[in-house]
Formats: structure tokens, C-alpha cells, sequence
């Protein structure tokens, strides 16, 4: 691949004696969208901060473009922002925050004029532009303070939960409008959230952190399908953890089972979490129970959740419990009830192993 | 892996963000005003203090000027006198203060605003007023004098009721904004379990308005200590500290024991002061996590009781008022009681006449003007500024302390400061610039305090969102600090210019023949006996200082509706 457009190397970021970010490295490439993910606290805001030279990192180097911008102040690097307070400015008109950026360059006045008119008509506010901020809706003042921040066409955009103070509906709306005007102007965007949702359904690629260091990086389906440690699966989706122990190389047993499963990194007789997503685990009907890979269960309870079903059910054996997700059919084909005694398989190609000490 | 981490966690000294020309300009900017903070605050103070340690030809004596002073029992005595005045005062203003902010805020009397705006009056007079309005009404000719029974007016009595005029609207406003942030649903519980009025009183109201009692007290205590007006005017033979720095300096030419008595005031209001602050702090605290504002429910017995009281106290404020203007425009007291503007005739009298009069407004114009600049400015950068940690501190610090400065003492150390032949600074003594220096300086702290507040409320992120669009700062400032910061602006240049108008210890110090002002006419009228003119000239201040104030109320009034349809925005 070729070289990275923002590279950022053994970033490291304390507050006193509080390390807010610890030995971050991480790559960017032009015209992507990345994604930086993770619980309240876990330091995204301190890593956009530092990348914007707004609040400059402890240690490390942050290059852009190939020029190593590490220590520069904002004004010197080249980025626009977007806070979720968005920060327009209160007593200037739609247009004129829109422009701000762009008088002073010695610009002519048709050209800022129409360059503005070219924004508002891209986040679809071309009828608002005489208006004042506070006369604007929520999801209005989110694309104004994107268009003030694309207006100078920065090489980089960055977005601190841009949607974070919108209602439900309006997000789901303006998360695919800023998606595809990301990519039809195929700037390189950094977003922070903490709504894997957002994240998964946005980004190019996702940054997974906690505690102020990069758990994972990946593609969304990359990260969901095969999380690289036990806090990314439990954070992304929903992920069953059962307690099971490794035998010989290539198999684990959980209950009497024993399952064929990738076991590289552990050794033979350890406890381990086994993890698989509801949506693989597999019920059937308990005559059926004659397969080595399946283990006998209880239906505990049934939730419906519009589309699907997810199934609580009790491991007969150890007690633990498992969520399955079924269709409907899947309901009505096996008379699915609570309390029924259901044969449940964990398909091996789905199972993730990760040891306890991690 | 930690331990990888853990060592380049470690490695080398944290990085610096490289300055910005802004950033460079900025630490210019707040380097200058911190410089001005040093020149009109921190020296003089420093060189008053050495010079209490000196004789009168300038050699250094160590604490012999304390040991005199210690042993004068006529001195000493005044320390005393202070504390009585202070403690008496203190109690009556907060008392009556508390039970007028309580009938504004927590009754259903009509009229609210009225008697809110006239129990504001005295801070549009000078100190000096009050005083003779008390020598008309109580005075051996006075109008009602047998309501003393024989006491005289002239000593404690004058001037604590002096005091309590001067000082109630300043305990009023901090016990106003105690009250109102009281929390609506503490009262609906306590009225659930069934508490008595009195209970909830006693349980709820006291309790949620002590800081402010206390802060109220501490201010008041440091207001009637340091005063100068009432007790100059009205306080006979009884000498308090600030009238015995005014004896030592004016009188007998006593500089260095002026400067001892300085430091002694220095102590009462710099203890207020600290006490003061560490109260605030807890106050903000409460404010942040208000809840449910209260709405009182009518009570006509209560409200009918808080109507009577209100009333009265207006008529005590109006009363003076009234009988001062009455002064002004009698003839010869109590001789020919005819009406008519003889005393009007300021240059006929002492005290520079009506050019002290319109000094003052110059003067009052100029602190009005360049002080805003200079505290807003100073306020902006040390709010914003990056950088420059220490500085920024001790501008906070020099930001706070004129507070806790008493005007004759910032007065005094002036003298010693700018008329000292080796200060290059030397020219500007006896100019009208020092005037407005001094002046700026002795209201500094309410100003910053005020612009801070208000900076404080504005997004902090517009500062980073100019820089990421390459903006420098001093265009966000003007395009949008500063418009959105109007009111308080705008707030901060007329409390200077009102209090410009009405100050005397700041002033009384530093004025020339050619810079006599009207609040110092006012004094030496009054000095003289010419105390008729005195009190016209004190009217024609009340009048003018009250001019502005409507002028500024329909100011803000006209920016109010020209600039709300984006104001919403910055109050949510
Ligand atoms: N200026 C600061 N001084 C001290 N600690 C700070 C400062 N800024 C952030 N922190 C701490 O650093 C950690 C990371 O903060 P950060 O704001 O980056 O979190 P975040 O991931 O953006 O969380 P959120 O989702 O809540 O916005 C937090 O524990 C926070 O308390
Ligand atoms: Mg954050």
C-alpha cells in the first residue's frame, strides 16, 4: 500500500500523573474514514485533540502529508473540526460562519459568495443562509459547522461526536449524508464515537480503544467478526462468554463436548472464554440430540425483538447460560417454548477462543 | 509489554507545542497589561509598605514607626473605633439587606422593581452624602434632631447610619442571588412532611443562603471599615482609621505614619477579603447544581408585612436623598428656607467649582473607556491565552487584590510611588492620567470578575475552531468575543464610570488644582462649611451617575431586541 497520509507513532499523552493515552501508533490513509471507538473516557478526544495540535501530546510524533507536524500549533497543520457543540459562532449568520474562514485569504468576494453557496447547496441548506444559528434545528447546526469546516477543503476533517447531541432519527439520517459527502469529496476523516453502531456503519476502518491504548484496528467486519481481544468482542455486538478449558491442540471442551477450534496462542488444558454471537449459536429440536458437537439445553425465555428471537438458554450440564438468536420459522419448526429442552451447536468456524488472563 | 510501555512513557521531557504568531502575540499583549497591573498595583503597594518601615529623610528605621504608633493611644484608639463601626454596621445592613432580599424575592408584594431600583440608589452617591443629609436632619439645627433624645449625631451614631445607607446595595445584590438560586423542590419537600413556616425557615432558607450571608457580612465589614466619606463628614471627634491615614497625610504632612496606619487597615479587609473569596468558591459551588427555580405563592398577610417594610427602608433611602436635594436648594439654613440655585454657584466656593464637576465626568469618561479596554482585554487573554502559566497566575492574583486595597491606601502608595523624582513615571503625578490610573485600579477586581464571568460562558471551542481555519485571534476576538460579550461590556464600563464619579478615597490623594474633581469639591466644601454647595454638587453627581444608569438601561434594552434572534443561542 502506499505511504500513510497521517501517521502517528508511540503517541503517548499524560495528564499529571494520569496517562491518557499510552504508546499509540496508528496509520491513516488518504481518503479514508476512520473510526476512533471506545468507552466514555477511553481517550479519543485526547487522541483528535493531540492531532490537532489543540492540547499537544507527552511523547511522539504525528506526521501529515509527510511532514512531521508533531509539534506544530493548530494554525500550522491543516485540518477542519467539528465539535459536538459545534461551536458556530452566535452572532454570525449561516453564511457568514460558512465563510469565516475563507474572508481573510484575501479572497475575492464573489468567489467566497459562491464558494459558501457551493457548501450550503452540498449540506442542503441553500434556504437558510440569512438565518442565525440559534434559529436553526440541531441536525441544521451539525451540517453548518461541517460546511465552515470544509470550506478552507482541508486535507484532513476531523469529527468529535458529531452526531452525539441529535435525536435518534436525524443521526441515522445525517450518519449516511456525512458518509457520502465524505466520499464524494474523498476527504480523509477521523470520527470519534462511542456508538459502535455509527462507528460500524460509517468508517472505513474502525480504531477500538480502551484505557488509552488501541485494542484493535480493522475493517467493521473485520472487527465484529473476528475481535481481537475479549474487551473488542464484548464491546462490538452482542458475544455469549462461556467458560471452557483448552485440550489438545485444536480442541477445546465445553461441557462434555469437545469442539474443533483455532486453539493457536494457548496451551493444552488451559481455562479459557469461549465466545460466539448469538446470531451463530444454533438450536434444534432435542430428539436430535445424537450429534458428539451438540449439548442439551432449557429454554429459559423468548424476546422478541421484531425481525428475530433471541432464545435465553440454560446449558443443562453447567448451568451457564447461552443467547441464540432464530428466526420465527426457527420457532414454529421446532414449537420452541420456555422451559423446552432444546440441542444446541456452537459451529466451530464461529467460536473465538480468549484466554482468561488477558 | 506494559514494561515497553512504561519505559518510552518516560523517555525524554514532554513535548512543547511549537508558538503560533499568536500565541506570541497574545503573551505580548498580556505581558503589557500584566506590566500595568505591576506599575499601578504591586510597586506603589511594595514602596508604601518599605516606607512605613522609614523615617521621614528616608532612612531605613526598621519597626520603630509601628513601635510609635503602638504606643500613641489616640492612634490606637481608632482601631478600635473601626472594628465598632464595622461590627455595628455589619449586623444592621445585613439584617435589614436580608429581609428586603427576601420580601423582593420570595413574597408577592407589588411593586418589586421599584423598590429594588431605589434600594440601589447609594451606590450612585458618594459616600459623603448620606452624611449630610444626617447633619440636616439630626444636626444642632437639624429638622427632626429631638428624635435623638439629646444624643449627639456627630460620632458613631452618624456614622453607622451613614454606613448602613452606603453599604445596603451591595449586601442586597450578593443576598438576592443567594436566594434566588434556592432549589424549588427542597421547599416541596419540606412542605410535604408537613414543616411549619417557621421550621422551613429556619431548615431550608438560612442554610441555602449562608454563604452569601457571610459573603454579604465580609463585604459590608470591609466597605464601612475602609470608608472615608461618612465618618470625614459626620464623625466629629471620633477618629476611625481611614479619616487618621487622611489626619496623618493631609493634616500633618506625616507620610510614613500614614503609611503605617495604611497597613494596619490593610489587615481587616485583606482578612474580608480572603474569607470572602474561599465563600465565593463554595456559592459557585451551589449555583452549578441548581435545580427547579422557586415561585413563592401569594400569602397576603406576608406579603402586606413585606410591602410595609419595603416601603419603609425606600423612605429612609429616598429620605436622605430627599433631604440632601432640599439642602441644595435652600437658601441660607435654617434661616430662610426659600427656594432657589445659589448653592449652585460652585465658583464662588472652595473646591474648584464647576470644573471639578465637569473633571469628574472626564475623568469618569476616560476610566470608563480605556478601563474596559484594559480589563476585558486582560481578562480575554488570561482566559484564552496559552502558555505563560506563572504569569497568568499572578495576573489572576494582581487581577483579585485591588479588592482588598482601600482607596486612601492605593491613594497613598500612589503619592509615595509616582512622586518619588527617580520614577520616570514622575510626570504623570498631578495629571489627570494618574487620576484615571488610580481610579481604573481601585475597581479592577468587580470589572475582571465580571468580564471573566462572561468570557466564561462562551464556547470554549471557537478559539479552536478559528485557528483550524487559520483565522488569528485578534479577528475572532472582535467578531465575536467581543459582540457577544457586550452586555457585560457594556455592564463593566458604567460600573466604572459610576464609580468613578462618586469615589473620593481613591482620588483624594492624587487630584491637582487643575484636576479637582466633583466628589473631592464635595469634601472640601463640606470641609469649609460650605455644606449646602456640597450637597448640590453631591446631587449633581447622584444626578448624573443616575443618567447614566438609564442610559445604559435603555442601551441594553435597544441590544437586547436588535441582537435576540441569535442571543437565544448563548443563553441555552
Ligand atoms: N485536561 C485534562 N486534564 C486531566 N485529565 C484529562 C483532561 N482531559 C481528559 N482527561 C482524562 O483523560 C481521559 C480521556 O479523556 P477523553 O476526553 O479523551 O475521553 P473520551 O474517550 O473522549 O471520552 P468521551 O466519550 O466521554 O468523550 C479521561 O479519563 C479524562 O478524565
Ligand atoms: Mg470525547
Amino acid at each position: 500500500m502506499s505511504e500513510a497520509f497521517l501517521k502517528i507513532e508511540n503517541l503517548t499523552k499524560n495528564f499529571g500523573q494520569f496517562t491518557a493515552l499510552r504508546n499509540i501508533s496508528l496509520e491513516v490513509f488518504e481518503g479514508e474514514f476512520v473510526c476512533f471507538l471506545g468507552p466514555s473516557g477511553c481517550g479519543k478526544t485526547t487522541l483528535l485533540r493531540a492531532i490537532a495540535g489543540l492540547d499537544i501530546q507527552t511523547q511522539g510524533s504525528i506526521a501529515q502529508a509527510g511532514e512531521d507536524i508533531s509539534v506544530l500549533p493548530p494554525a500550522e497543520r491543516d485540518f477542519g473540526i467539528v465539535f459536538q457543540s459545534y461551536a458556530l459562532f452566535p452572532n454570525l449568520s449561516v453564511e457568514k460562519n460558512v465563510a469565516y474562514g475563507l474572508e481573510s485569504r484575501r479572497a475575492h468576494r464573489n468567489e467566497v459568495s459562491q464558494r459558501v453557496a457551493e457548501l450550503l447547496a452540498l449540506v442542503d441548506l441553500a434556504d437558510q443562509t440569512k438565518k442565525y444559528p440559534a434559529q436553526l434545528s440541531g441536525g441544521q447546526q451539525q451540517r453548518v459547522a461541517l460546511a465552515r469546516a470544509l470550506a478552507t477543503s482541508p486535507g484532513l476533517l476531523l469529527l468529535d461526536e458529531p452526531l452525539s447531541a441529535l435525536d435518534a432519527k436525524v443521526r441515522a439520517h445525517l450518519r449516511m449524508e456525512i458518509k457520502e459527502l465524505q466520499r464524494r469529496l474523498a476527504v480523509t476523516t477521523i470520527m470519534v464515537t462511542h456508538d459502535q453502531e455509527e462507528a460500524l456503519t460509517m468508517a472505513d476502518r474502525i480504531v477500538v480503544m480502551n484505557h488509552g491504548v488501541i485494542e484493535q484496528i480493522g475493517t467493521p467486519q473485520e472487527i465484529y467478526a473476528s475481535p481481537a481481544s475479549q474487551f473488542v468482542a464484548d464491546f462490538i455486538g452482542t458475544m455469549n462468554f462461556i467458560s471452557a478449558r483448552t485440550a489438545s491442540a485444536g480442541k477445546c471442551v465445553l461441557e462434555d463436548l469437545e469442539i474443533a477450534v483455532d486453539t493457536s496462542g494457548l496451551e493444552a488444558g488451559q481455562p479459557v472464554q469461549l465466545a460466539i454471537r448469538p446470531e451463530d449459536v444454533q438450536l434444534g429440536a432435542d430428539d436430535a440430540l445424537e450429534d458428539q458437537s451438540q449439548a442439551r439445553g432449557t429454554i429459559e425465555s423468548l424476546e422478541y425483538l421484531g425481525a428475530f428471537v433471541r432464545a435465553t438458554v440454560e446449558l443443562d450440564q453447567s448451568g451457564a447460560r447461552v443467547q441464540a438468536d432464530l428466526s420465527t420459522g426457527d420457532i414454529d419448526q421446532f414449537a420452541l417454548r420456555p422451559q423446552s429442552s432444546v440441542a444446541v451447536t456452537f459451529p466451530a468456524e464461529k467460536i473465538r477462543l480468549y484466554s482468561l488472563d488477558a | 509489554m506494559a514494561g515497553a510501555s512504561y519505559l518510552s512513557g518516560t523517555r525524554g521531557s514532554p513535548l512543547r507545542r511549537k508558538s503560533s504568531s499568536d500565541d506570541r502575540a497574545m503573551r505580548l499583549f498580556i505581558l503589557v497589561i500584566a506590566i500595568y497591573l505591576v506599575i499601578a498595583l504591586a510597586f506603589p503597594l511594595y514602596v508604601m509598605f518599605s516606607k512605613s518601615l522609614e523615617n521621614s529623610q528616608g532612612g531605613f528605621v526598621g519597626l520603630q514607626n509601628y513601635l510609635e504608633y503602638f504606643n500613641t493611644p489616640s492612634l490606637v484608639y481608632s482601631i478600635q473605633n473601626s472594628l465598632f463601626i464595622g461590627f455595628v454596621t455589619t449586623c444592621i445592613t445585613v439584617t435589614i439587606a436580608f429581609v428586603l432580599a427576601y420580601a423582593l424575592t420570595r413574597s408577592r408584594m407589588p411593586g418589586k422593581p421599584v423598590f429594588k431600583t431605589i434600594a440601589m440608589i447609594p451606590i450612585l452617591v458618594p459616600s459623603l452624602l448620606p452624611g449630610i443629609a444626617l447633619i440636616y436632619l439630626f444636626g444642632r439645627q437639624g429638622l427632626i434632631n429631638e428624635l435623638l433624645f439629646g444624643h449627639e449625631i456627630y460620632g458613631p451614631i452618624g456614622i453607622v447610619i451613614a454606613e448602613v445607607f452606603f453599604t445596603l446595595p451591595h449586601a442586597l445584590i450578593i443576598i438576592i442571588t443567594a436566594l434566588s438560586i434556592a432549589d424549588a423542590r427542597l421547599y416541596e419537600a419540606a412542605t410535604a412532611l408537613r414543616a411549619s413556616r417557621p421550621r422551613i425557615f429556619f431548615t431550608v432558607t438560612l442554610p441555602g443562603v449562608r454563604y452569601g450571608l457571610i459573603s454579604a457580612a465580609f463585604v459590608v465589614f470591609t466597605l464601612s471599615v475602609t470608608d472615608f466619606g461618612a465618618p470625614k463628614v459626620i464623625g466629629g471627634d471620633f477618629n476611625v482609621l481611614a479619616t487618621d491615614i487622611y489626619k496623618q497625610v493631609i493634616g500633618q504632612q506625616n507620610f510614613e505614619m500614614g503609611a503605617v496606619v495604611s497597613m494596619v487597615l490593610l489587615l481587616p479587609a485583606g482578612l474580608a477579603f480572603v474569607v470572602d473569596r474561599i465563600v465565593q468558591k463554595k456559592q459557585v459551588a451551589l449555583l452549578s447544581a441548581r435545580a427547579v427555580p422557586l415561585e413563592p405563592l401569594p400569602n397576603k398577610r406576608f406579603d402586606s408585612l413585606m410591602l410595609v417594610y419595603s416601603i419603609i427602608i425606600s423612605i429612609f433611602i429616598l429620605g436622605i436623598l430627599g433631604v440632601c436635594q432640599f439642602a441644595a436648594l435652600v437658601k441660607f439654613f435654617p434661616y430662610n428656607l426659600s427656594l432657589g440655585f445659589s448653592n449652585y454657584q460652585f465658583d464662588l466656593m472652595d473646591g474648584g467649582g464647576w470644573d471639578s464637576y465637569f473633571n469628574s465626568i472626564e475623568m469618569a469618561s476616560y476610566t470608563a473607556v480605556f478601563g474596559t479596554i484594559i480589563v476585558f482585554a486582560g481578562a480575554y487573554l488570561v482566559e484564552k491565552g496559552q502558555g505563560l502559566g506563572p504569569i497568568r497566575g499572578a495576573f489572576q492574583f494582581l487581577a483579585m487584590l485591588p479588592m482588598a486595597i482601600p482607596g486612601l491606601v492605593l491613594g497613598l502608595a500612589y503619592i509615595f510611588f509616582f512622586n518619588s523624582p527617580s520614577n520616570p513615571l514622575n510626570f504623570l503625578y498631578h495629571t489627570m492620567t494618574i487620576l484615571v490610573i488610580s481610579t481604573i485600579t481601585h475597581f479592577y477586581t468587580v470589572s475582571h470578575l465580571t468580564a471573566t464571568t462572561a468570557l466564561k460562558q462562551m464556547d470554549s471551542q471557537f478559539e479552536s475552531v478559528a485557528a483550524s481555519l487559520k483565522q488569528p485571534f485578534y479577528r475572532t476576538f472582535l467578531r465575536v468575543t467581543v459582540p457577544v460579550c457586550t452586555p457585560a461590556i457594556l455592564d463593566i464600563s458604567i460600573y466604572l464610570f459610576v464609580n468613578a464619579m462618586t469615589t473620593v478615597s481613591a482620588v483624594v490623594f492624587l487630584y491637582s488644582p487643575h484636576t479637582t474633581l466633583a466628589s473631592v469639591a464635595v469634601l472640601n466644601m463640606d470641609d469649609a462649611g460650605d455644606i449646602a454647595p456640597a450637597a448640590a454638587m453631591g446631587m449633581m453627581i447622584f444626578y448624573t451617575a443616575a443618567g447614566v444608569k438609564i442610559l445604559h438601561y435603555l442601551l441594553s434594552r435597544g441590544i437586547e431586541s436588535r441582537t435576540q434572534a441569535w442571543r437565544v443561542a448563548v443563553a441555552n
